[in-house]
């Protein structure tokens, strides 16, 4: 294996800073700009990337075998999440995410077991005890929230969050995962707005996928980027290409920096690709050019770091085969646990609309 | 809200001109100095997100009240409240939750016209998840508020403008809660009950007064807690006099009176000895503004008179 201390090059390219810099800002900048991701800790997040992809076709596999109900993959955007997840402090931070968001999810650490009892519906799933759509829910061991399926709900919420660390007193930071599409929802408005006014320790984080459902986004603005927004907001705003590993955990542990100073929030906006339609119920051939999904498939963010890594000299076919094989263990293993198992039990159907029981006190 | 705040650092206020304003109605009036602004927190005119981050914050352990100024521009936050508050706990099976209060003038008789007159409670009190409180007296919005601020799940708190003014009472210094839950029966009698809360409660009390003149004895339960409602207090009171009037604000079809009158039918029928009558506004989008008009929406004494009066001889 190669130097695993080894720090790969950043695009030029790849971060691009919207906003006019304050002070702070530029320090930080500099600082984190030679704080480059090193080879091992990209080799596992290669690792959890290869993991993610195979649960993300599993599932997707089972859908058309009618036994998923329902399933929004993350195929394409694995980059920007993992990236954005490893420079964040798992178990501290805050995690708001969205639908698509499984890649977070791995690689926070959950298991392909505890992601697939979500998509079976199963007993025993551990954000909302399958009574939400797959990832919806709550984790607080790595203080994961994903409530709502009102698409840009959670921007507030991400925000009172942030305020909650800062008032309370922590250095956590709160990160806050959307799509294109919900960039244009009033909440994200009000959200951002109020984060930069206090200052809030908080990643606004968009994965633009270019597409909500199947309206592309010259139909959603008549801006070139979201991040240019952040300056009417008094935030810094990045464009970086969410495809590649590297710039997005650079551009997040900068925000997390910034953040945890005191210097406010960050709007960050990862440019990715969507490999799958919307959702396993989404006919993408409607809208979307055959042609344009190819050309979209070369950017593919495994495939990208693969060569890296194997570049690198830090990665070889051996590991490479061996990940492969791991991953799909896992998931042979996971699959079969889950299908084994049993619904939820409908004796707990109305537990926890309130935390007493009626007529209890609840004082 | 000022001795809870003194007494746990984690509960907090935000709203629109909650600061140096003091709130437009004085609710907050001089938080702003003794508490800091970091804990009287002056939001941006954004109503949805004076929920959702009331909402995120309480699920981080704070304890946040959020005041909307009038309970007419609670509209923004339904997706927040209804969508999401009410069901984080459910959603996330325990857990998760939102001890967060959400306090609203509401109501009208104050000349304000469409947009600063009307009662929202029902479509909160629709939603599990949601308690939905709306005192009556001084006492009882003190206790009710203080246990809201404690209890771990969303409340609701509606506050009529008028009795802002209008009602004076006794309000007790020292530490007293008034659980959440529980009906108060603020008269006794024989002859008929009388549900309500919010401001007609004194209306109610007004008629009493008059018809007992007539040797009318009538029984006034204050609802006071609409989600949960005390079907314990409404049923009992119900089998007491056997002639039931509910009397409220807010418009009449799938209203609070609609849902006492149907636990009363459900469960005591055979106690009644006349149908269930309901004193209400009027189906109109919302209450207007000129007193001509605004009169004709609200219930008053003279209408609940005639309506326990029927109701005596029936
Ligand atoms: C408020 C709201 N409107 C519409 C929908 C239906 N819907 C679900 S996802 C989606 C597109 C969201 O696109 P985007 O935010 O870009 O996320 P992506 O799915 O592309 O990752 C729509 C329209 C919804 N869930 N919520
Ligand atoms: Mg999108």
């Amino acid at each position: 294996m190669g130097d695993a201390r080894l720090s790969l090059p950043v695009r030029k390219a790849a971060i691009t800073h919207i906003s006019s810099d304050l002070a702070t800002q530029i320090s930080m900048t500099e600082r984190f700009a030679s704080d480059v991701i090193d080879g091992q800790r990209l080799l596992d997040l290669y690792r959890r990337m290869v993991l993610s992809r195979t649960v993300d076709e599993r599932v997707w596999m089972l859908n058309r075998q009618g036994k998923a109900a329902i399933v929004a993959s993350a195929q394409g955007h694995e980059a920007a999440q993992m990236g954005s997840a490893a420079a964040l402090r798992a178990g501290d931070d805050h995690f708001y995410i969205y639908y698509r968001d499984l890649a977070v999810l791995v690689g926070l650490g959950m298991t392909a077991k505890q992601i697939m009892l979500g998509f079976q519906a199963k007993a025993g799933e551990p954000m909302s005890g399958a009574r939400q759509f797959p990832l919806h829910g709550g984790y607080p061991q790595l203080k994961i929230v994903n409530l709502s399926n009102v698409v840009g709900t959670q921007i507030p919420q991400a925000v009172g969050s942030a305020l909650a660390c800062k008032m309370r007193g922590q250095n956590s930071v709160t990160i806050c995962y959307f799509g294109d599409g919900a960039a244009s929802v009033g909440d994200c408005h009000e959200g951002m707005n109020f984060a930069a006014i206090h200052k809030l320790p908080i990643i606004f984080f968009c994965e633009n996928n270019k597409y909500a459902i199947s309206v592309p986004l010259s139909k959603q603005m008549a801006v070139d980027t979201i991040a240019s927004r952040a300056e009417g907001y008094g935030m810094k705003g990045v464009v970086v290409d969410g495809t590649d590993v590297t710039p997005v955990y650079q551009a997040t542990a900068e925000a997390a920096a910034l953040a945890r100073a005191g210097g406010g929030p960050t709007l960050i906006e990862a440019v990715v690709e969507r490999y799958l339609p919307h959702t396993s119920d989404d006919d993408d051939s409607r809208y979307r050019d055959k042609d344009e999904l190819e050309e979209a498939r070369k950017h593919d963010p495994l495939i990208l770091l693969k060569e890296r890594l194997m570049d690198g000299g830090i990665l070889t076919e051996q590991i490479y085969e061996e990940y492969l094989r791991e991953a799909k263990r896992e998931v042979d293993e996971a699959t079969d646990y889950v299908e084994a198992l049993p619904y939820p039990d409908p004796n707990d159907f109305f537990e926890h609309v309130y935390a007493y029981q009626e007529g209890e006190s609840s004082l | 809200m000022r001795e809870e705040m003194s007494r746990d650092d984690r509960v907090f206020v935000m709203g629109e001109d909650i600061g140096a304003r003091g709130g437009v109605f004085l609710a907050t009036d001089g938080f702003y100095e003794h508490f800091g602004e970091e804990r009287v927190i002056d939001t941006p005119l954004a109503e949805s997100s004076i929920a959702g981050i009331a909402l995120g914050a309480a699920m981080n352990g704070l304890r946040p009240i959020a005041e909307i100024e009038f309970a007419d521009f609670i509209y923004p936050t339904f997706n927040q409240i209804i969508g999401e508050a009410a069901r984080v706990r459910y959603g996330s099976k325990g857990s998760l939750s939102v001890p967060m209060v959400i306090r609203a003038p509401y109501g009208g008789g104050v000349r304000g016209g469409l947009y600063h007159s009307q009662s929202v409670e029902t479509f909160f009190a629709h939603t599990p998840g949601l308690k939905v409180v709306a005192p009556a007296t001084p006492y009882d919005a003190k206790g009710l508020l203080k246990s809201s601020i404690r209890d771990e799940d969303p409340v609701i708190f509606l506050e009529h403008k008028r009795t802002y003014r209008l009602v004076q009472g006794e309000v007790p210094d020292h530490e007293y809660l008034v659980t959440l839950g529980k009906a108060d029966v603020k008269m006794e009698g024989d002859d008929v009950t009388v549900f309500t809360y919010g401001l007609m409660l004194h209306h109610c009390l007004e008629a009493a007064r008059q018809v007992a003149r007539e040797g009318i004895s009538v029984e006034i339960v204050d609802l006071r807690s609409i989600r949960p409602l005390d079907n314990e207090t409404i049923l009992s009171s119900a089998k007491k006099t056997g002639k039931v009037l509910i009397v409220h604000e807010d418009t009449k079809a799938l209203g609070v009176g609609a849902e006492v009158s149907a636990i009363i039918s459900e469960q005591a029928f055979e106690h009644l000895d006349s149908p269930i009558k309901r004193v209400t506004g009027p189906e109109v989008p919302a209450m207007p503004f000129s007193p001509s008009l605004e009169d004709v929406f609200m219930p008053d004494s003279d209408r609940i008179v005639t309506a326990i009066q029927e109701l005596a001889v029936y």
